[in-house]
């Protein structure tokens, strides 16, 4: 038998909807098993990827610092790196605040919004800086493949690994093609 | 006298003097993707989604005059990534958040998108900063989605005979405006029942309380692509308008 | 809301100037930005319902042309030609400058109203520049020194009228006439010979003449002419040139940046231009002529308006032209207002109309439906000055100068890195070698023929020639020496395009501004060869799928460049796979900034 294909998997600035709906899978996950083993991902709880990673999805777009550094060891494990889902696609969501100065959203938030009580900014080195606009992923690293939707249904997700793993081009028919 | 013939792809389509390519298509019940044409409306060749060859020139369908023995090639690969690129353009242009958007699974540029297999945006996105007018009691504007086909500006004047919209600005810094002292949908002459608030080929002009109404799955273009909607449903509109 | 009678009677009064007329809208306008440095929302208002237009009409064209605003200007607007050689020269630089000594920014207007300053596109002074505008007047040959006393005249507030009339000065500047330059015709020359041999035999001259247009196009001036009097046929093939009015429209609207002849033309050829004007009149049949003037050409109205007038008396326009019966004509000056785009023929017919300058679609031609819908011949200013010659010394005059398939001589705007900028005439057939020895250019990196919507060549091809079967051009020659970047010059060309797409159709609008993104991140150093791919098909795209000739020509610059400097990109590539198009660090500056942070966790590298 081949060797299994390595998946890592992450949300950035997700939801991780799109990691659910990969479950919708449902019981095809035991023939997935087959095919493919899991590196990096919250399912795993794997915090880093290996070496060699053939297939990256990641969802969620660019918000921050570590969202950056975090899609970059993907870039650089993986062969194949795939957007998964409208945030990577295009910021999805989140990039509704690409609308209102960063300034404006963290004063909002942390200084003059309702109800605040001892108004400063978090400055905790290890809290993630806010990038000033959310980005979909191809705007910061080379992408393989898109995977559009919010999200992806199972199918769609069973229809592109499948293919990859048979190594095909993924192609989606018509009724697993949505935005929405 | 002429037989009045061109060929579309290789196949003989009939034509009436007087039509465009587009009208000639339309009621051969051929698909020639546009995003800016309606039969109701004069033609103003703005999207460039209908670009075909014509005896190996590059036309947009829906101007062009339908002559003797044309040779149309439409359903090639070229013309295909053409609109690929064009409907790409038009996602990044905008905002265009398809999760969020009452349009979402009954908007064409979106099933125009799913026809020719978008799948990604391929350029980065512009985020430009538009502005919503929520005043209207019944019709909302929302210029994130606007991709100024002026499908509303054409319906308002030739159909409804008023003077609601216009495009304002220049180049990527075009807008849509509202006729009213103003500036706002309220103030204007624009009712629900008017085609301007009804032909809106995206989200821009939505009318209030009816999003989401429809399940996803069964909305116009969940399960039919875009092709086949069109021509059924233009094809009888074609025919009422011009014969 | 108030405002004061006498505003409102301003405004009335300049509409009925105008005598209400919609085709007058932007001439309305003009007037109106002058007198108040703006279109106010009660002037725009006002015009709109005297005219009876739509006031969404009415604000679409001022948000259309770049010389009017609805924000309020200040009383002296100082604008800069962002033209490549103006940059070259220095504009940028001298704008700091006078941006520091005025304490305010381009683009904005200072707090007590009194001045504003903002960069427009070439102001066809490329031959006398770092230049400029005041109020809409020339400002040439700008410098520290002439800086240092526009701000002392502005601080006094001394009105433009006053200024020292050397700052506005504007010379000719012909280095090297030739057949057109050299011999101009006596006034009335031209017509008193059409009227003694008769328009066909006029026409036939023309004809004989070979003459294609000089707008770029090269379209058989001859043959444009015959088809517009011949005039359109209805759809069952009948003709209906018995109900058509004709019209005759000079394009005088020389916007492509580098290009400067008709500035002369009309600054000392005028007469011969209008008679060329009025010769075509003769031939096709109309009775109305209209100069469409670009509105950065100003300064030159007055004058040409006195020519007009003398014109008239001398019964060369008007009623029965020299005593012929039934020839009657006469020509209204029109001015722009901004906006490239209206150098392309319909486009500048909807202008003529009072509307937003968008290119109509083709068919119909304007020679079946131009202005008002009726058939119209719109020629450059260089062709009706031929046109005026060949009818006065004949047609084998001109076609036996030039080559076989471009006849005559070609009047040329030579700007850039060379010792004698200015205008120079050749015959068609000219190498640009010879032409760059000529004007004093030496170690040449490339030469932009026909400006920003021409091509750019370098050395290897100087031995090529002018003329429509090797290299056209309306009359732009930029001369670029070593010193030069290669793509400084194309993201000059692309932010041009990008600033003059009307905005009508997908691929120019959208294009032409990702087209501009793309090559800033190129120069910016944030590109890898990566980039190079999705720049070329993109260029390509733009080209072949746009509604007009500036969205076809707009990417230009990038193919032009990627094909004869590819190493220009290679050299600026860096050598990974890819590349944010953005700056990566200076997109946390607002977070760190606002938690007071500056460790190294804090920054990231691009």
């Amino acid at each position: 038998m081949a060797e299994k294909l390595k998946i890592a998997t992450t949300s950035l600035g997700g939801c991780f909807g799109c990691h659910m709906s990969f479950l919708d899978i449902d019981e095809r996950i035991i023939d997935l098993f087959d095919l493919v083993e899991f590196d990096r991902s919250p399912l795993t709880d794997i915090k880093h990827c290996s070496e060699y990673v053939d297939i990256g999805l990641i969802e969620g777009g660019v918000c921050n610092s570590e969202n950056v550094h975090t899609l970059r060891e993907f870039r650089k494990s993986c062969k194949v790196l795939i957007a998964v889902g409208a945030c990577a696609i295009n910021g999805g969501l989140p990039a509704l605040r690409n609308f209102i100065p960063l300034e404006e959203c963290l004063a909002e938030s942390y200084l003059t919004g309702e109800g605040i009580d001892n108004p400063q900014i978090p400055s905790d080195i290890e809290l993630p800086l806010l990038l000033d606009k959310v980005h979909p992923i191809h705007e910061l690293v080379k992408v393989d493949y898109f995977l559009p939707g919010c999200p992806p249904s199972g199918n769609a997700f069973w229809r592109f690994i499948t293919d990859l793993a048979a190594g095909k081009t993924p192609t989606l028919p018509y009724d697993l093609v949505h935005y929405d | 006298m002429s037989e009045n013939t061109l060929t579309i792809d290789g196949k003989p389509v009939h034509f009436k003097d007087g039509d465009t390519i587009m009208e000639a298509a339309i009621r051969a019940g051929i698909y020639i993707p546009h995003l800016c044409h309606d039969p109701e409306l004069k033609p103003q060749g703005n999207c460039k989604m209908c670009e075909v060859k014509v005896n190996g020139r590059n036309c947009s369908a829906c101007t062009f005059p339908a002559a003797e023995g044309q040779k149309v090639l439409n359903n090639i690969k070229e013309l295909n990534e053409n609109r690929r690129i064009i409907v790409q353009m038009l996602f990044v242009e905008g905002n265009h958040l398809c999760p969020g958007c009452e349009k979402s699974g009954n908007c064409k540029l979106q099933a125009i998108a799913y026809s020719v297999g978008m799948m990604e945006y391929r350029f980065p996105l512009i985020y430009p900063k538009r502005e919503m007018d929520t005043s209207h009691p019944d019709i909302l504007l929302d210029r994130n989605r606007c991709i100024f086909c002026e499908m509303c500006v054409r319906a308002g004047r030739e159909v409804d005979g008023k003077e609601v919209f216009a495009i304002s600005g220049r180049g990527i810094g075009n807008h849509l405006i509202v006729n009213s002292p103003s500036g706002l949908l309220k103030d204007s002459l624009l009712e629900v029942t008017d085609k301007a608030a009804n032909v809106c080929p995206v989200g821009a002009i939505i009318i209030k309380r009816h999003g989401f109404e429809v399940p996803i799955g069964q909305r116009i273009y969940d399960k039919k692509q875009i092709a086949e909607v069109s021509v059924a449903t233009e094809k009888v509109l074609e025919e009422k308008v011009h014969g | 809301m108030t405002w004061s009678e006498s505003k409102q009677e301003k405004v009335l009064a300049i509409v009925s100037k105008h005598e209400i007329r919609q085709t007058r809208l932007l001439q309305i306008l003009r007037e109106v930005q002058d007198e108040f440095h703006c279109v106010p929302k009660n002037a725009l208002e006002i015009v709109a319902a005297e005219l009876g237009l739509a006031r969404t009409k009415v604000e679409g064209v001022v948000q259309f042309y770049s010389l009017l605003s609805l924000e309020q200007q200040g009383r002296f607007h100082i604008l800069f030609s962002d033209s490549i050689t103006d940059q070259f020269q220095g504009s940028r630089e001298l704008m700091d400058y006078l941006s520091a000594k005025l304490g305010v920014k381009p683009g904005q207007t200072r707090s007590d109203g009194k001045v504003s300053l903002g960069f427009t596109s070439c102001t066809g002074l490329c031959d006398q520049g770092p230049a400029g505008l005041v109020n809409g007047h020339w400002l040439s040959r700008l410098n520290e020194s002439r800086i240092d006393r526009i701000v002392d005249l502005v601080e006094r507030e001394v009105p433009v009228s006053s200024w020292p009339l050397e700052f506005f000065h504007v010379e000719d500047n012909i280095q090297s006439p030739g057949l057109l330059l050299q011999s101009p015709i006596d006034q009335g020359e031209a017509l008193k010979q059409l009227v003694r041999e008769g328009f066909e035999e006029i026409f036939m001259e023309i004809n004989r003449s070979g003459l294609r247009g000089r707008g770029g196009a090269g379209f058989e001036t001859a043959w444009k002419w015959r088809f517009c009097a011949e005039g359109p046929e209805d759809y069952s093939g009948s003709s209906l040139v018995d109900k058509n009015e004709r019209f005759v429209v000079c394009n005088a609207d020389e916007g492509e940046p580098g290009t400067f002849k008709d500035r002369i033309l009309l600054n000392s050829y005028a007469h011969q231009v209008f008679e060329g004007m009025t010769v075509c009149a003769g031939i096709v049949g109309a009775k109305q002529g209209f100069l469409y003037l670009r509105g950065e050409y100003l300064r030159l109205r007055p004058q040409l308006e006195a020519i007009l007038a003398n014109r008239r008396a001398k019964n060369f326009l008007g009623k029965s032209i020299l005593g012929r019966n039934g020839f009657d004509f006469d020509i209204e000056i029109h001015m722009g207002a901004g906006a490239y785009v209206c150098g392309e023929e319909s486009a500048l017919i909807e202008s003529l109309e009072g509307k937003r300058g968008v290119p109509r679609v083709r068919p119909p031609y304007p020679i079946d439906r131009g202005y008002l819908d009726q058939p119209t011949v719109v020629n450059n200013v260089e062709t009706f000055a031929a046109v005026a010659a060949i009818a006065a010394y004949g047609g084998a005059w001109f076609a036996t100068q030039g080559t076989d398939k471009s006849k005559g001589s070609k009047i040329i705007s030579i700007s850039g890195d060379c010792e004698r900028p200015g205008i120079y005439e050749y015959d068609f057939g000219i190498s640009i070698a010879e032409i760059l020895m000529d004007c004093g250019a030496e170690n040449t990196l490339a030469v932009q023929v026909g400006g920003p919507s021409g091509g750019i060549i370098s050395g290897k091809e100087y031995h090529r020639k002018l003329a429509f079967e090797d290299l056209g051009t309306g009359g732009s020659f930029m001369i670029f020496n070593k010193k030069r970047d290669v793509l400084e010059i194309v993201r000059n060309f692309t932010h041009f395009f990008a600033h003059e797409s009307c905005g009508f159709c997908t691929p120019c609008r959208v294009g032409t501004t990702l087209l501009k993104n793309e090559v800033d991140k190129i120069c910016d150093g944030h590109a890898t060869s990566l980039d190079l791919v999705g720049l070329s098909s993109l260029a390509k795209f733009i080209k072949t799928a746009s509604h007009c000739g500036l969205g076809q020509s707009a990417a230009n610059p990038v193919l032009g460049s990627l094909s004869h400097f590819p190493q220009a990109y290679k050299d600026r590539f860096k050598d990974v796979v890819f590349e944010p198009g953005f700056d990566l660090d200076e997109s946390l500056e607002t977070a760190r900034r606002m938690s007071a942070r500056d460790d190294p966790w804090a920054h990231l590298e691009q």
